[in-house]
């Protein structure tokens, strides 16, 4: 194959795996202070929504990374609120999530804009342009945020209580250190991360909002988690094969290999979620998710 | 969960759930507000297009088959203590069954090719949830992530099946060649007609009695009959189940097959009451509406019955208020089924405590 072809896919790959990784790595911080969260895909829909819709307004992407993030981060606090604080199931509190930001975006799109949920097309100062090496700032903001999720989780003390809280919440209770307390920081971490992606979506990616444009983005998200076995630089990897496999698929439609004959789209799609069911069913490996994940904590009376 | 809230039965089966629904559609009347209509015109539209006309009533109990089928499939498991929330999936290859069954058996007379279909709806929606069933029982699989990564194999499977293998030659639509006619379930205005009574034509027809039916088995199955009980045990406590002889790994792959068979249902009332062929994404996200549903019905029959009622009137009265106020999408159900699944299903608490408050105060005052 020559090597223009290669750098093509290539790029695509690292283009297709940003939101991923964004989202891949939110959902770590959360699932890693035992907080499960499959409201990944919904945080990332709404941030998407209100990044497009800040930076049409405003004229500047940056406004839009804000927004992307602020609305993230609210719905990432209603997660929290009812799985931390009111001990909800946190499952359904995900559900939840993903169908009000469904169901949300749509409705204001529509309302504001009235192109069938659209936010007009942006342009110029409203996009993030490419910044370095034909790729916008964004991507090495997501970049940058795996050795970073590395270094504070591995080798801080809010880092290794954060992980405990995941763990043995009762064992941080005890030594005297709020186990709310982190677990809302996590998931405001999260949110952070999931309105990154998201913003980097219809901001950086595209030019404006669809309705709908996650498109299932946040549970690949969730695969790659468990694939990478809630760490971060094999969750670098996780997310780049998985956008790497989305490139090639992208790349194979139509054509015919010599000796396969032509290989469905659907063939390679299907493989993220082919992969983890295999992976969570220990035939090769083992995923063991946080101990204390989706456990509401009870303090002992 | 903290220590359980002794609430009187009323209490926590009428009461609870009622605030839920109140509180949910305060918060949607806030979005319509926010978004600068009228929310009092935008009920009378709800109400008036789901149940003023005969017409609307009939595609409102249509839908309500729907989410009949799915509230129960997400109760069957939720009584296992499984969270099925493949419902989406599982109702998808119930519609690849049912096009297989029909569009193979075309000789068959409509007698045996009716129930032939909804046997192979419920085969393989059912085979599609004993897989995470499975995998949870005996290799200790988060059946939640299973089943959402089968929600999507499905429907990557089915939009490859109807590109490149059941797509009518000739045709340029994903869907396959239109079922056999003496398959489709009768419609209730043929039914009526057929007794000399006329009632306004839509898309309900006789799968709203198999699914009252199926609801009236649930009831039976839950909380008459052994396996019920086992399934019950199992829910509440699996270390107390195997000391009392009932195997937890089993218990659940059964909760996942009638739950799967369960979601079935959905296809059966679309496909061949409605459609009368397979097409893409017909399942239309109800399979996420039955959590919905099952948690606001307290994941009992009667309950499920009258929360579908309500998505039913949503459904339909937002397809009217759409065309009415074209501002309002039908997305609104949407926003309201999420925010019914955070008050009934994750923020539940906040209302009990509320309520086991004020009951308590009561209590004390009259004492």
């Amino acid at each position: 194959m020559d090597l223009g072809i290669l750098v093509t896919v290539f790029d695509s790959a690292l283009r297709l795996s940003i939101p991923l990784l964004a989202a891949c790595l939110a959902g770590l911080w959360s699932e890693r202070s035992g907080v499960v969260d499959i409201g990944l895909e919904g945080k990332m829909l709404v941030a998407a929504f209100a990044a497009a819709a800040a930076a049409y307004a405003f004229g500047s992407a940056w406004a839009g990374l804000v927004a992307g993030i602020g609305a993230s981060v609210v719905f990432g606090l209603i997660h929290g609120f009812a799985s931390i604080s009111q001990r909800g199931n946190q499952i359904v509190s995900g559900v939840a999530i993903n169908m009000l930001a469904a169901g949300l975006t749509a409705i204001v799109g529509n309302a504001w804009y009235a192109q069938g949920g659209r936010t007009p097309p942006l342009e110029g100062a409203q996009r993030f342009g490419d910044a370095l090496l034909g790729h916008s700032a964004l991507v090495y903001v997501v970049l940058l945020a795996v050795p970073l999720t590395w270094f504070v989780l591995g080798r801080t003390r809010f880092g290794l209580r954060l992980r405990a809280v995941g763990e043995n919440p009762a064992a941080v209770d005890t030594a005297g250190i709020s186990v709310t307390g982190l677990r809302y920081v996590a998931v405001v971490i999260g949110g952070v991360l999931c309105g990154i992606g998201g913003t980097y979506l219809s901001v950086g990616q595209s030019a404006g909002f669809l309705t709908n444009m996650t498109a299932g983005k946040g549970f690949i998200a969730l695969a790659a988690l468990i694939f990478a076995k809630w760490r971060a630089w094999p969750a670098l990897g996780a997310c780049f094969l998985f956008g790497l496999l989305d490139a090639i698929a992208i790349r194979l439609q139509g054509i015919s290999l010599p000796g396969i004959g032509e290989v469905p789209v659907q063939a390679i799609q299907a493989l993220p979620y082919l992969m983890t069911v295999i992976l969570l069913a220990g035939v090769i490996g083992k995923a063991i998710p946080p101990r204390a994940a989706g456990v509401p904590y009870v303090k002992e009376r | 969960m903290s220590a359980p809230l002794d609430l009187p039965k009323w209490a926590d089966t009428v009461l609870v759930p009622a605030i839920s629904v109140v509180a949910a559609f305060l918060v949607a009347g806030l979005v319509v507000v926010a978004i600068g209509e009228n929310p009092l015109t935008a009920t009378r539209w709800l109400l008036q297009g789901s149940l003023g006309t005969g017409e609307g009533l009939g595609f409102t109990l249509f839908y309500m088959t729907d989410f009949i089928f799915v509230g129960l499939a997400v109760a069957v498991a939720y009584h296992a203590g499984l969270f099925n929330i493949g419902g989406e999936g599982q109702a998808t290859l119930a519609g690849l069954g049912i096009a297989l069954v029909l569009n193979n058996l075309t000789f068959l007379p409509g007698f045996l090719l009716i129930p032939l279909g909804i046997l192979g709806a419920a085969a393989f929606g059912a085979a599609w949830a004993a897989i995470p069933g499975y995998l949870q029982a005996k290799r200790g699989s988060h059946i939640v992530i299973t089943t959402i990564m089968f929600n999507w194999l499905a429907s990557v499977l089915i939009v490859y099946l109807l590109v490149n293998v059941l797509r009518e030659p000739q045709s340029m639509n994903p869907e396959t060649r239109a079922f056999p006619e003496q398959s489709y379930i009768p419609f209730m205005h043929e039914v009526f007609a057929a007794f000399g009574i006329e009632v306004p034509a839509s898309q309900l027809n006789l799968t709203l009695v198999l699914a009252l039916a199926a609801a009236y088995c649930v009831w039976l199955l839950i909380y008459r009959s052994r396996l019920g009980y086992a399934i019950r045990v199992v829910g509440s406590n699996p270390t107390a189940a195997v000391y009392a002889g009932i195997s937890p790994a089993r218990i659940t792959v059964i909760a996942m097959v009638l739950s799967g068979a369960l979601a079935g249902g959905l296809a059966v009332n679309e496909l061949m009451g409605y459609q009368h062929r397979l097409l893409l994404e017909f399942t239309s996200g109800y399979g996420f509406v039955g959590i919905a549903v099952a948690l606001m019905g307290r994941a009992h029959p009667v309950g499920i019955i009258l929360a579908s009622l309500l998505f039913g009137i949503l459904y339909q009265g937002g397809a009217e208020l759409a065309f009415e106020q074209p501002a309002i999408t039908r997305d609104m159900v949407v926003v309201i089924g999420g925010i019914i699944i955070l008050f009934a299903g994750a923020l539940d608490g906040l209302f009990r405590r509320a309520v086991a408050h004020v009951l308590t105060r009561q209590k004390l005052a009259r004492v």
